[in-house]
This record gives C-alpha cells, sequence and structure tokens, in this order.
C-alpha cells in the first residue's frame, strides 16, 4: 500500500526520481531547487539509489552530462531554476531535436535583475521554445505525480522527448504537505526500464549531434515540430494509465466550477489552489465565475482549451511573466493567437501578477475578475494589466 | 544547394538527426561551391600523391596509370592541392558560368 506522510515536496519530489529508479544526476545546486538535488546526491551517497550522482561545476556542464547520459540509454534526471536554467539554455534545445529523453524539475524563481529568489515563472518563459514537453504543477501531490509521469512520457518511443515539470520555488518547493508516495511495485508496474530507440554503443556505432546543412535544418526542426504535437495522445495516454495504477486522475486543462461561467480566470500553477478559494468566495456571492487551469504548457492542448471555455465570453488570463515590450505576458499571448478570428471566441485579457514571490491573494483574483468585467464593457487602453502594482 | 541523394524530407529524415549509417557524407556531393577547378598536368606530376594526402575533402583517388585526380562532385576548389603539390603540376582554373 502507498502511504501518506507529510513531507516537504522537494523531498517527495527527490523520493519519486528514486522510485522512478533514475539512474544519471547531474545536477547543480540553486536556490530554491537545492532540496531535491541534496536529497537526491543523499540517497546515492547512503545506497538508498543506484544512480551515478554527477556533481558538476555548473548548470551548463550539468545539461551537457544529462545529454551524453541519455544519448548513452540512461535514464535521466535534473533540476534547476532560474539563474541555474539560463545557464543551461544554449544546451536546452539540443536534447528536444536529438529526441533524448530525459527529466528535469524546475523550481521556478524570478530572474535578475534585481535579484530575487523568489517565485514566479519568467525563467521558464525564456525557456518557452526550447522544445520540451513542459507540465506544471499545483501542489506537492501532483508534483510527485507528474515527475513520475514525465518519465513515462519522455520515454515513450514515439515520444522520446525531455520533459520539464514545473513547481514554483517555496510555495511549493519548501511546502510540508501531505502526500501519498507510490509503492516502488506500482511504480515499476507503470515505468518499465528505458529501452532507447538509438543509444550510443561501440558495438554499434552512430553519429549524434551532426551538423545540420541548410539543405536539411528545417526538416529536422519541423520534424521536432511534428513530434512533440503528436506527443500530446502519449501524454494522455500515460495519464490514464496512472490513473488506472495509482487513481489520480490529470488532464491537460483542468477546469474547476466552469458551469455557466461568465467569467474565468486563467492561470497555472500553485495560484490556482488560491484561485479556486477565490472562486469559491464569488460563487457564494451570486457571481458565475470559474477557473481554467492549465496543466499541460508544451505542447499547448488547444482543442482541449477550447473546449474548456465552453460558451464563457470572458477570459482574465494571468502570467507571472512580465516580458518587457511584449504586447502582453506569454500564456495571454498564446491565447490570443489562438482564438484570433474564431467565431464566438472569447474576450481575452491579459494580466500580469505575482511576480518575484509576491503573493497573489484571494482579493487579488476578485479585483481581477472585476476588472475584466469592466474591460468587456470599455475596452481598456493597454494590452494587459500589471495587478497590484503601486502607481506612485 | 548541394546536389545530393540524400536530401530527407521532414518525415523521411532520420530519428533525432542521427546518423545510422558511417560514411553517408558521400552522398551529398557539394562540388557545386566551387569556383575553381585543379587541373592536373600529367608530364609534370611525378604520382607522389601529396595532392591525395592533403585533400581536406578527400576527393582525390588514383586512377590505373597512378596519376591521381579529383571527383569534380565533390571538390569545392580550394586549391591546397595545387598549393601543396611539389612539382607545380596542379593549376587552379576559373571555373565558367
Amino acid at each position: 500500500m502507498s502511504k501518506r506522510v507529510g513531507i516537504e515536496v522537494s523531498i517527495a519530489i527527490s523520493e519519486a526520481v528514486g522510485l522512478a529508479r533514475a539512474e544519471v544526476i547531474p545536477a547543480y545546486p540553486i536556490t530554491p531547487q537545492t532540496h531535491i538535488v541534496e536529497h537526491l546526491s543523499e540517497m546515492v551517497a547512503n545506497g538508498e539509489l543506484d544512480a551515478e550522482f554527477v556533481p558538476v561545476e555548473s548548470e551548463h556542464a550539468a545539461m551537457s552530462c544529462c545529454c551524453g547520459a541519455a544519448a548513452a540509454g540512461a535514464r535521466v534526471f535534473t533540476s534547476s531554476s532560474s539563474q541555474g536554467l539560463s545557464l543551461m539554455s544554449e544546451i536546452l534545445y539540443i536534447p528536444s531535436t536529438m529526441r533524448l529523453p530525459m527529466v528535469m524539475v524546475v523550481a521556478n524563481r524570478a530572474l535578475s535583475a534585481p535579484i530575487s529568489i523568489w517565485n514566479d515563472h519568467q525563467d521558464i518563459m525564456v525557456q518557452r521554445d526550447i522544445g520540451w514537453i513542459q507540465t506544471f504543477a499545483e501542489n506537492g501531490q501532483e508534483a510527485v505525480d507528474l515527475t513520475i509521469h514525465a518519465f513515462k512520457v519522455a520515454e515513450n518511443r514515439n515520444v522520446s522527448l525531455p520533459m520539464i515539470v514545473n513547481i514554483d520555488g517555496f510555495t511549493l518547493s519548501h511546502v510540508i504537505e501531505p502526500i501519498e508516495l507510490p509503492d516502488q511495485e506500482d511504480v515499476d508496474k507503470y515505468l518499465p526500464p528505458f529501452k532507447p530507440r538509438y543509444k550510443l554503443d561501440p558495438r554499434r556505432p552512430i553519429t549524434m549531434g551532426p551538423v545540420g546543412i541548410p539543405e536539411v535544418y528545417t526538416e529536422a526542426k519541423v520534424a521536432h515540430d511534428k513530434a512533440i504535437k503528436n506527443s500530446k495522445r502519449y501524454i494522455l495516454k500515460a495519464w490514464k494509465e496512472f490513473e488506472e495504477v495509482f487513481g489520480r486522475k490529470y488532464e491537460p486543462v483542468e477546469t474547476y466550477r466552469t458551469e455557466d461561467a461568465e467569467v474565468l480566470l486563467v492561470g497555472m500553477g500553485s495560484i490556482c489552489e488560491t484561485a479556486m478559494t477565490a472562486v469559491d468566495k464569488m460563487r457564494d456571492q451570486g457571481q458565475k465565475v470559474g477557473l481554467l487551469k492549465i496543466r499541460l504548457w508544451r505542447p499547448f492542448p488547444a482543442q482541449e482549451f477550447r473546449k474548456a471555455v465552453g460558451k464563457t465570453k470572458i477570459l482574465a488570463v494571468i502570467d507571472r511573466c512580465l516580458p518587457p515590450g511584449a504586447v502582453c505576458g506569454p500564456v495571454g499571448a498564446e491565447l490570443r493567437s489562438m482564438f484570433y478570428k474564431i467565431p464566438g471566441a472569447p474576450k481575452i485579457f491579459s494580466f500580469v501578477a505575482g511576480l518575484g514571490g509576491r503573493d497573489v491573494t484571494v482579493s487579488r483574483f476578485e479585483e481581477i475578475v472585476d476588472k475584466a468585467r469592466a474591460f468587456a464593457k470599455k475596452r481598456p487602453r493597454e494590452l494587459y494589466e500589471v495587478i497590484g502594482v503601486r502607481e506612485k | 544547394m548541394a546536389n545530393s541523394d540524400a536530401i530527407v524530407g521532414w518525415k523521411t529524415i532520420t530519428f533525432g538527426c542521427h546518423i545510422l549509417e558511417p560514411g553517408n557524407s558521400v552522398n551529398f556531393r557539394t562540388g557545386d561551391w566551387r569556383s575553381q577547378r585543379p587541373v592536373v598536368d600529367k608530364e609534370k606530376c611525378i604520382k607522389c600523391g601529396m595532392c591525395w594526402i592533403f585533400c581536406p575533402d578527400m576527393a582525390y583517388t588514383q586512377d590505373e596509370e597512378g596519376y591521381f585526380e579529383a571527383n569534380m562532385e565533390y571538390c569545392k576548389g580550394c586549391g591546397i592541392c595545387a598549393h601543396e603539390c611539389p612539382k607545380d603540376a596542379i593549376t587552379m582554373v576559373p571555373e565558367e558560368g
């Protein structure tokens, strides 16, 4: 039987990586991801996990090492955050087009300057287009479940892509929650040993990572794009199998009290927990408000999202990222372009909130809903609004 | 554009762009980049093979009589062979057109 324990989410993620029997873990510590790799290092040192822990000299080296290990056919895990993730950036595009499966948990954190160790989504939005599959966890249980799910998806021979599980730094990484850690037996059943389609093997030499001359580069990128789009069916299948084995159900876009909603909040990650409380409060007051949670960010589940919106006419999209000089935040931009010129499309209003660890409280969600309703009546001058910014 | 039998589409490109067959660069006939070609004067050639050794594209092969000749499907006209030839038997001639 699986056991429900009070455990820090970072430690629980490490335990999940152990249950998944990761074989190579190249990682460099960075706040707020530190506890994940620290605990994995302990597990390896104590002989609890039969893996190679590579204490690399930087995140750039960590991701390079991950690529090599995955190319050799190992089950690979790493974790990073913020500045560290940015230092990896050069390498992040490589395993995805090279179709090397691996799993990374990103403890989302703001980017400098000013220096901030606190949570928002700017670090991962910088890496939006690296071509990895990406999910967002809302709480500790999801973080554990999505980590195990990520191995299943990434290593599927029809997918064979690296995968990121995003967890909010501190809000999730450092919080102690009651989490159900699955049994080893069940995880083994769900996650068979990794059998790569190709690996570096002296007995059957191949070349990985050659030059792509102009005659083939476009085709290589299109093949990657098609592969990640095609991965959605296997992501869904792996969630269905997850439900069968572990009893918890996951969907690419989850709905909360969306029936007859006039306004839908749209969010990703841990703020959705607060948003649910806000929706309950507003519903109690008779407001027809619901919530859409984007769990699968890449490939973007457009079909599921449109279905989840239904007939709702107003979307209030919350981005935890402010891209200076852009028309709006990345999630807002994604949804606006997705609905462009679609008959009956909702009005989409973009909000930026929760930067650099600022809490997004219930009253902030109420403010967002009020503003979205007002904007629907009178078009705002700006294409997005930053919530809670002091105008003085 | 390179003239090649190996030009692939996105459906036929190898998984992850891996090269699964060693030595398949021979399928890419990249000689059409060339703006000048090496011409060997067999009167001067001593069949030493320096051109064959130095050619960065391994475009040279030896014929039955022992002379070396560059394959124009791969020769890029870099002129290293002409520069290295101890007998100045190789002249670089501009390609026309």
